[in-house]
């Protein structure tokens, strides 16, 4: 077995002081390989660790606890040529289409930068022939975007002509960050296209990060459930949402607003809290407090990810009767299987 | 940041911004009043015994004459002309050195940052008047300082106010999306800084140069007011001191007091104009959005 | 069937820059009957926002409600005075505010922000009313009495959002409009917040405006749906037969391309790009995008009416 492209170790991370901590992710492993072209949704609300996420394996920061590999090595200790290479293979498409832009510089840039740096032309001609082709895959007509400025653009069209980006780069791992929830409903389905044909067409392994359970459903094949930093759930994504095992992915697909009026919001209304649940030490299954099932062992003892069926992992002592899947090895259930 | 048309665009600006207009306006006035009337008028009516003392305005001497025998017109010619040099000098190093630590410190943060935060500290607590006066008295020959030397050595305190100011917007700067995407391009933090981050911070660069070149001049008038500085040149703050020194007040030599307090006045409201216009352009409150 | 109780009438509101004047809202008219739940949906640039502003008569220069009427209970809003209007706001109509965080007082306790408003309208309360008022809000929108000594940072994003909710119920107003009230927060606590205010607005009777892109939220809350685009109403119904029977095209486009668990890797979106308002397109606005149209669309501007009991549209399809 080759190393495996981008790898969390056991990681742990901690914002804030020694008071007034917030732990973002808690012992979390994944391991991703640059062979299995799929796509990935790690999905949570806020203050899930779905961003924390992204943002360890693009080495924005590091981890307080465990490592952050890239082909084998830490991550925040790659230098020189190693460090050119994690760029050059792993890229990113943003959640905020404005922000990504250098307000002082034309949206040829964010694309003729790269380029530029990874040597992908070898002239200005060819350059121009790949961005403007690129373009064009996202639907986009370079006549239209080429020489403006991000505020002459739409978020529509500046957040196609970042997934061009990407596309363009070709990397050997694309890590998205809420790509279509800044963008208007029509364009979504473009955008998705898109990335959907980044991974058919080209065999790129995507990670999808969101909060919207719904277009993680559409666009990909495994899925993973975070809340507070740990995995409740993961899995095949068909299986996982018109069937959820976990009581709080119950809880997030009944909420799913669905544009069909016949479809009204499912049960699990007793969820509603009157008093805030304080954030620190908690013991146990982090969603034992909201939980209508808690038990006492739910209290006292995280949770092992059981393994009800070869292709799902669930992390509730409900299913304690399964077979156990030792954390570290959580990937294995996203094989092709 | 938007961008207007070249000239037509900057000439409308103006018209949106007249803070900045009036003080770009008023600079423009003192730049000219202090080297193009150069060609006319010699240097040598600055100092004394070049002329008849004690003269109010009048027809031969517009500017009338000090107690000594200076005409008053070239002496604030060059006065000014010194003053702002001397502001210039020390206003373009202090802004230098403070673009240099600020953005260092900034960006990469770590120990030098650790050590410079602590200068930067230090030297706010002190008052940097006091530090100057005695810097200034303890150089050898004061008496004859030229304009450069007075230069640098207000420099030493005009870094300070920039690298604080630079070091703050570069810090919440480099968190943003655009110098993520930068470094998922392959860009080293060097190529970040100059090309991502500097020029998103021109407008904060251009305030702290106006604010270290007043700095730079209110300092060089505080020395030369109380007699340290070159005795025998025309600085504006030289002048202050011999009309103190010979009782332009009791005497009644007012054309002596209200012109060079005219001129100090015109520049002080120069940058305060140019500081208030470029405020607004670099934090748009009143900027309407569609 | 009694006066609806806000009708608005050929609107228009224009921002003037320098290039020319901005048509966000250009000649919009609907109904808000009793009682009603009403979506008002549209994307980025469709004039929802506008609207929300127009009708709370809070519309800044360089923007300015250009022509046309918003009658609130037989009074027409647009030529009040701002004394009146100032009267008016909270008392008839109130609007819960996209982003609660930005609206709520940072320094002030949430009791006296309840009560603020009301105190503005020269409510007289004592003490203990006050108090009694206040625990009333509270329990209506399902927060804990202790909230009322707390302040808003102490707060979730969703229980700040309850709290403008508890403002906005204050007086019993008619109408209240609810501008985009949970884009902000997670969808579990979006259905939370949304099930407060249809519980409310049973309760009180209210009519509600409800503005957003989200045509699933829409599904789930409201009564009736109109759906605007690049400032122009293009239709207005039932929400039931606005799903089953789209008519207008851009209707259709924007239901078949919503996600469904049914529809999973299908992808369609709308081609094309929303058009400028400053310069929009001749005849009507959606015709550069639209697969429908023909020669009259590229013409003349559709009329808005009523083609079917309660469904109005703006298409040369079903009004030409």
């Amino acid at each position: 077995m080759s190393t495996p492209l981008l790898e969390l170790r056991n990681v742990t991370k901690i914002f804030g002081g020694k008071t007034d901590y917030t732990v973002a992710l808690d012992d979390m492993t994944l391991v991703l390989d640059e062979y299995f072209p799929k796509i990935i949704a790690v999905v949570g609300e806020s203050g899930s660790g779905k961003t924390t996420t992204g943002m360890l394996l693009l080495g924005f920061y590091g981890p307080t606890i465990g490592q952050a590999l890239f082909r084998g090595c830490p991550i925040p200790e790659l230098k020189g040529a190693d460090l050119f290479q994690f760029r050059r293979e792993v890229q990113a498409v943003f959640q905020d289409p404005f922000a990504v832009y250098n307000p002082f510089y034309k949206v040829d840039n964010l694309l003729s930068i790269p380029i530029k740096n990874f040597k992908l032309a070898h002239s200005k001609a060819e350059a121009r022939e790949l961005m403007e082709d690129s373009l064009e895959r996202v639907g986009l007509r370079p006549e239209e975007t080429l020489g403006r400025y991000p505020h002459q653009l739409s978020g529509g069209q500046r957040q196609r002509i970042a997934v061009a980006r990407a596309l363009l780069l070709k990397p050997k791992f694309l890590i998205t960050d809420e790509p279509v929830s800044m963008v208007d409903a029509s364009l979504r389905s473009t955008i998705l296209k898109s990335i959907r044909a980044m991974n058919q067409e080209f065999g790129i392994p995507i990670l999808y990060i969101t909060h919207d359970l719904t277009t993680a459903y559409h666009i990909s094949d495994y899925i993973i459930i975070l809340y507070r930093g740990s995995v409740m759930e993961a899995g095949n994504v068909d299986s996982i949402i018109r069937d959820p095992n976990h009581p709080y992915t119950k809880l997030l697909v009944s909420s799913i607003p669905w544009p069909d009026p016949d479809l009204q919001w499912g049960g699990a209304e007793e969820m509603i809290q009157k008093s805030q649940v304080a954030f620190k030490a908690i013991t146990g299954c982090k969603f034992a407090p909201r939980c209508p099932y808690r038990m006492d062992i739910c209290d006292t003892k995280v949770p092992q990810l059981f393994r009800p069926q070869d292709n799902r992992v669930v992390a509730c002592y409900l299913y304690r009767d399964n077979e156990v899947l030792s954390r570290e090895e959580l990937s294995s259930v996203f094989a092709e299987a | 940041m938007q961008r207007g048309q070249g000239f037509r665009g900057f000439l409308n600006y103006i018209r949106r911004n007249p803070a900045f207009g009036g003080g770009l306006v008023l600079l423009l006035l003192l730049l000219l009043f202090s080297t193009v009337t150069t060609i006319f008028i010699p240097r040598e009516g600055a100092y004394p015994l070049a002329v008849m003392p004690r003269q109010a305005p009048s027809a031969e001497y517009p500017f009338g004459t000090d107690s000594v025998g200076r005409d008053l017109l070239p002496t604030l010619i060059y006065g000014t002309q010194m003053t702002l040099s001397i502001g210039m000098i020390a206003g373009v190093i202090g802004l230098g050195v403070g673009t240099v630590l600020g953005f260092m410190t900034g960006y990469f943060g770590g120990l030098f940052d650790t050590i410079v935060k602590f200068l930067v500290d230090v030297l706010m607590t002190i008052p940097s008047f006091l530090l100057l006066i005695i810097i200034a008295s303890s150089v050898p020959n004061p008496e004859e300082m030229g304009v450069v030397r007075m230069g640098l050595i207000l420099s030493i305190v005009a870094w300070v106010q920039p690298t604080r100011a630079i070091r703050a917007q570069v810090m919440s700067m480099r968190e943003r999306a655009f110098v993520m995407m930068a470094k998922l391009s392959g860009m080293s933090g060097m190529e970040i800084i100059i090309k991502e981050l500097m020029p998103n911070l021109m407008p904060y660069l251009a305030i702290s140069l106006a604010g270290a070149v007043n700095g730079g001049v209110l300092g060089s008038l505080g020395l030369q007011t109380l007699g340290i500085g070159n005795l025998r040149e025309p600085s504006l703050g030289m002048t202050i001191y011999w009309l103190r020194y010979y009782n332009a007040f009791l005497q009644g030599y007012w054309w002596w007091i209200v012109e060079p307090v005219t001129v100090i006045a015109a520049i002080f409201i120069a940058f305060l104009l140019l500081s208030i216009g470029l405020d607004e352009f670099a934090n748009p409150r009143t900027r309407r959005t569609v | 069937m009694s006066e609806p109780v806000l009708q608005v009438k050929n609107l228009r509101v224009y921002y003037y820059v320098e290039a020319g004047a901005v048509k966000a809202v250009d000649d919009v008219s609907f109904d808000l009957d009793f009682g009603v739940k009403m979506g008002l949906v549209g994307e980025s640039g469709s004039g929802k926002s506008t609207m929300a502003l127009a009708l709370m008569r809070m519309i800044k220069p360089p923007g300015k409600i250009e022509s046309g009427q918003m009658i609130l209970d037989g009074v027409d809003l647009v030529g009040l005075t701002e004394e009146k209007m100032r009267q008016t706001r909270l008392r008839k109509l109130a609007m819960i505010p996209q982003g609660a965080m930005n609206a709520l007082n940072p320094v002030m306790r949430i009791d006296k922000q309840l009560v603020d408003g009301m105190l503005d309208h020269s409510v007289i309360m004592s003490k203990e009313e006050r108090k009694a008022r206040v625990a009333e809000l509270l329990e209506m929108v399902d927060l804990a009495p202790k909230v009322a000594m707390m302040y808003p940072h102490e707060l979730s994003g969703g229980m700040q959002q309850r709290v403008t909710v508890a403002q906005s119920i204050s007086m019993e107003p008619d109408v209240i409009i609810a501008d985009e009230p949970t884009s902000a927060l997670d969808v579990v606590i979006q259905r939370q917040v949304m099930e407060t205010i249809n519980r409310l607005q049973q309760k009180l009777g209210l009519s509600i405006i409800l503005i957003g892109h989200d045509m699933g939220l829409m599904a789930q809350t409201v009564d009736r749906l109109a759906v605007m685009y690049a400032g122009k109403m293009m239709e207005i119904g039932e929400t039931h037969s606005m799903f089953r029977s789209p008519l207008h095209p851009y209707t259709q486009l924007l239901i078949e391309s919503l996600p469904v668990l049914e529809n999973k890797g299908v992808f369609s979106g709308i081609p094309g790009i929303t058009p400028s308002l400053l310069n929009p397109p001749e005849g009507c606005v959606f015709h550069t995008r639209c697969p429908k149209a023909w020669d009259l669309c590229r013409e003349k501007i559709p009329e808005f009416a009523e083609v079917q009991s309660g469904r109005w549209i703006a298409c040369h399809l079903h009004t030409a």
